[in-house]
């Protein structure tokens, strides 16, 4: 294998600035994805353990079509084919007239893609809770709001802690589908940066180190967060 | 809203959505098969009772686990030919990569399903004189694979959708082809919801099916 390996090409002027902005859109795009994939999976989730038949239909739906469409089709749906369907004026205004919209279209895209998943954690996880607790709370006169915030839903989200915690790790390597409608998140960033050097170990491995790092002290992080939670006594469902 | 949408393009292209679906069916195949032989070897090495064995195979695991799978189809498409010496075409380094990237992902749901199966049985296999490869062979594994199809199955869902991945080499699968077509003929909206809703009955169907099947297998 004839390779000339140059690490010094990394630090040279435009070089080491995109790796540095690639690993800021990464994180940036993960972590707003993560917010809404929290808030809207956690509303579905819930929404899939209520006894109203209607509600329970909702988030049946929902799960389905986004967990059965490829994360790359769906990207494209929400950059080319969503514009298209909204009235003129709006249409307009989300292709150009906010500004980075390929960010916010990959932030919603991975947002609405892991609020399936979140959402399938968090059923799973109430439904782990013995109904014992449900049928006591209701006893004791909580109305069902207080039940799930009072009850369910601190023991249901010590649970999936590990599941959740995998599927924030995925929206952080999802987030690398950015570069397919133009975010120049890490992923991009490298292949550039081997397209214009031809340096290509040494880019992706930087990006696959920075990739390594972040999951493991991400993983690091919530064991330990997992293990100040525990409610003695309750078991968790392990990472899936 | 949808009178400028011509759908007649999609008659059209049919022919090479069709030839698009054939490569993408075929990348999932070998990749299915590759991925739970390599997975499999990978979990019995995991769960070796040898530390260094299990190390390696643990760390190779949450290697490809904590990538991108972009990141690594770029990787293998970049490395193969640098190994090899000669451009050997994308699908190749892709099914290469595949192989590489989903076998630790079975690997995880085989070794689940290998420890599944209680110790006892693996003693009492060498209690009647068998060898612990023979033990595995004829005793664990038939129990394990039982109950890990279902969680098989819906990997092979999961990395069904992973394969338009390879759009990023310009390999021309389903969803490549489909995109090619879309920019030439400027109908972006026709063939990507028309791709979306094929994918989406595809995978539906697939996952009711294995929901039938749990029901039908658990032990």
């Amino acid at each position: 294998m004839n390779y000339n390996w140059n690490w010094g090409v990394l630090l040279d002027d435009p070089y080491l600035m995109w790796m540095y902005t690639g690993f800021g859109w990464t994180c940036l795009v993960a972590i707003c994805a993560w917010v809404i994939a929290f808030t809207l999976g956690s509303i579905i989730g819930v929404m899939r353990t209520l006894d109203n038949g209607i509600a329970r239909g909702i988030g049946t739906v929902y799960v389905e079509i986004f967990r059965n469409i490829p994360l790359l089709v769906q990207m494209f749906l929400w950059y080319f084919v969503f514009p298209e369907l909204l009235p003129k004026d709006w249409g307009h205004f989300v292709k150009r007239g906010i500004p980075l919209p390929e960010f916010w279209t990959a932030v919603v895209c991975l947002g609405t893609y892991t609020a399936a998943r979140v959402a399938e954690q968090v059923r799973s996880g109430i439904g782990a809770i013995r109904n014992d607790q449900r049928n006591a709370a209701i006893a004791i006169g909580l109305t069902s709001v207080q039940v799930y915030r009072y009850v369910l839903l601190p023991v249901g989200f010590r649970i999936i802690i590990p599941p959740l915690t995998s599927d924030f790790l995925g929206v952080f390597k999802n987030s690398s589908l950015g570069l397919t409608i133009g975010v120049l998140e890490l992923t991009a960033q490298s292949r550039q940066i081997t397209e214009y050097t031809f340096q290509g170990f040494e880019a992706f491995t930087v990006a696959t180190v920075l990739y390594c790092l972040v999951t493991f002290t991400v993983m690091t992080l919530m064991q330990k967060i997992e293990g100040r939670t525990r409610i003695p006594g309750m078991l968790s469902l392990g990472a899936k | 809203m949808f009178k400028d949408f011509d759908w007649a393009v999609i008659g059209r292209a049919l022919p090479f959505l069709v030839d698009g679906m054939g490569m993408t069916l075929q990348l999932t195949v070998i990749a299915i098969f590759g991925g739970i032989c390599f997975g499999t070897l990978l979990a019995l090495l995991r769960i070796s009772p040898f530390r260094p064995i299990s190390f390696v195979a643990g760390s190779y695991v949450n290697f490809f686990r904590s990538m991108p799978l972009i990141l690594v189809i770029f990787w293998f498409y970049f490395l193969v030919p640098q190994i090899i010496g000669r451009p050997i075409g994308g699908f190749y380094s892709v099914l290469i990569a595949f192989v590489m990237f989903e076998a630790a992902y079975y690997c995880e749901i085989i070794r689940a399903g290998i420890q599944s199966v209680t110790r006892g049985q693996i003693m009492a296999g060498t209690a009647i004189g068998l060898s612990y490869i023979q033990a595995m062979r004829y005793i664990v594994l038939p129990q394990a694979f039982r109950n890990m199809i279902p969680v098989l199955l819906t990997q092979s869902i999961i990395m069904f959708q992973d394969t338009s991945l390879v759009y990023v080499v310009g390999l021309r699968d389903f969803l490549t082809s489909a995109d090619l077509i879309a920019t030439r003929d400027n109908r972006l909206v026709e063939l990507y919801s028309t791709i979306a809703v094929v994918y989406f009955i595809l995978c539906l169907l697939g996952s009711l099916a294995v929901r039938r099947l749990q029901r039908k297998y658990t032990i």
